[in-house]
């Protein structure tokens, strides 16, 4: 029976978002979705008013993302933009600009 | 003779894939090739940069476009209602060229040859490619507005819906309009270029009489039968601040003009205006047209959303207001930078021998200002359906502004700064 931990394992690895981590350039792809208001890379024009989200903490993004979501953050538009992104994407997008220099 | 040396093109590509593998960016910038990309607006200068950014200079990208530097669409209302100046809408070509080594040749192509994946020039030469991006965008279909179909007519009776010497045209016969003075402006039926560009125009220009010629008139003769985005916000904005200055006709469809009394033909009715202002129907652009490529209707580039890349001609990848959209996506600028990663993105897999992405995701944001501070927008957001092969919008997210603001007005002008740069920095 040493095939059941591995079956549960892949069902795991799925779960997690393994499926779509596959493609080496899905995060890299999804977050240029973004770029065109918070810049290439998420690196924003400065002094253009909208935030840049290159190097900033994944953890930190995410809690944005999710407050933009509920309401707890207010925004013009985010909030609307937000809904419109799977969490496996929302994660992906914050991984990798979290790691934009 | 402009003709391309892609032995040289093979070499940099060559060079600069080493230096990739220098960098220690294994799997990726493995892709290599030469790409035409045609117009340089929201959607071609996106596509050149990105393809150069994500191979890391592996592959070659040349731009072809037929204007020496880019001035853009949006805003460009701004710049028609006296509050911004063609300056501030104009942003040079030199960063696609300087920092991403993209090739730009000032220039219109006259025909592409699929088969051969050459295109030729309208000033000699021809340019072969692995692949072809085509952003033409529109061009207008003046036989739908007969006595236009000439150059004499079209300097006076104006569209404005390109920008650059048509925008500053407009805003010239504004400034000489007597104050009592009536501009009248023609929308074309569904789908055209920036579906709430015409209620913008007609908020801005109405500030402008209200500052300076307030017993002037704004009318909007809509070929559609009803105000085709962010209605309420508008219809507000003209109760609200433009009470005796705009009044809408929907249902009016503008189907010829008589030039010299400045007077639109309607089907049943003619409309005098002291500034009449016509929007065509439009069309992809003549590249697309040209190069027997599929339309819809005569009129849109039919493509294949896994990759933007037409369905009837292989090797030529379509973007922004040239081709049919996928349901609820509007023609706008930011739509086009979208599609412009998507298709960098898939050609790179493509010339890497790997498919396109399976899972794109595009979005969309289009501010309009309602005065010279206060703007509205509409949002949304659109995931690939493997079911029905199109891009869909994702059903509960996305809308538009809840009231018109200032803040948002602030973010439209950064959006536009974030924008240019992603497309040309």
């Amino acid at each position: 029976m040493k095939l059941l931990p591995t079956v549960a394992g892949l069902g795991l690895l799925a779960a997690t978002g393994f499926t779509q981590a596959a493609d080496p350039n899905l995060a890299r792809n999804l977050a240029a979705t973004c770029a065109n208001c918070h810049g290439t890379n998420g690196k924003a024009v400065p002094g253009a008013g909208l935030d840049a989200l290159n190097g900033i903490d994944k953890a930190k993004t995410l809690q944005k993302l999710a407050d933009f979501r509920s309401g707890a953050k207010p925004a013009s538009i985010m909030h609307q933009i937000v809904k419109g992104y799977t969490d496996e994407q929302l994660d992906l997008i914050a991984t990798y600009l979290a790691a934009q220099k | 003779m402009m003709l391309m040396k892609r032995r040289d093109f093979l070499k940099a590509g060559a060079a600069a894939g080493a230096l990739a593998a220098l960098y220690g960016c294994a799997g990726m910038g493995k892709a290599s090739g030469h790409v035409v990309v045609v117009g340089g607006g929201y959607g071609g200068a996106t596509a050149a940069k990105y393809l150069r950014m994500w191979s890391q200079g592996g592959v070659q990208v040349t731009l072809v476009e037929r204007n020496p530097t880019f001035v853009s669409c949006p805003m460009s209302n701004l710049v028609v209602g006296g509050t911004r100046s063609m300056e501030e809408i104009t942003v040079s070509y030199d960063g696609l060229k300087n920092t991403w080594g993209v090739r730009i040749i000032q220039d219109d192509v006259l025909a592409v040859d699929p088969a051969k994946r050459s295109l030729r020039l309208a000033k000699g030469g021809e340019l072969s490619y692995d692949r072809l991006v085509l952003s033409p965008g529109i061009e207008f279909m003046w036989d739908e507005i007969p006595s236009l179909d000439n150059a004499a007519a079209q300097s006076i009776i104006l569209h404005a819906w390109k920008a650059g010497p048509q925008t500053v045209a407009l805003r010239k016969q504004l400034e000489e309009m007597k104050n009592g003075g009536v501009y009248a402006l023609s929308i074309p039926k569904a789908p055209y270029r920036c579906p709430p560009g015409p209620y913008e125009r007609a908020c801005l220009v109405a500030n402008y009489f209200k500052q300076k010629k307030p017993k002037s008139k704004v009318i909007i003769l809509d070929a559609n039968e009803d105000v085709v985005s962010k209605k309420g916000l508008f219809t507000k904005a003209w109760t609200d601040l433009y009470k005796d200055i705009v009044e809408y006709r929907p249902n009016s469809e503008v189907k010829d003009v008589d030039v010299a009394s400045k007077t639109a033909i309607l089907e049943f009715d003619k409309f005098k205006a002291d500034v009449l202002n016509v929007v065509p129907p439009h069309r992809a652009g003549d590249v697309a047209t040209r190069s027997g490529i599929k339309l819809i209707n005569d009129r849109w580039v039919d493509i294949d959303w896994l990759s933007m890349e037409s369905t009837s001609t292989p090797g030529v990848h379509v973007l922004g207001d040239a081709i049919f959209p996928a349901p609820t996506m509007p023609k706008s600028g930011h739509m086009a930078n979208q599609h412009g990663k998507l298709a960098a993105a898939a050609i790179l897999n493509l010339l890497s021998g790997d498919r396109p992405s399976p899972t794109p995701v595009l979005m969309n944001t289009c501010y309009s200002f309602v005065d010279a501070k206060n703007a509205i927008h509409v949002a949304s957001v659109h995931q690939y359906d493997p079911a029905t092969k199109v891009v869909q919008p994702v059903q509960g997210a996305g809308g538009v502004s809840a009231a018109r603001n200032e803040i948002e007005g602030k973010v439209a002008l950064g959006w536009a700064r974030n924008i240019w740069a992603d497309m040309l920095t």
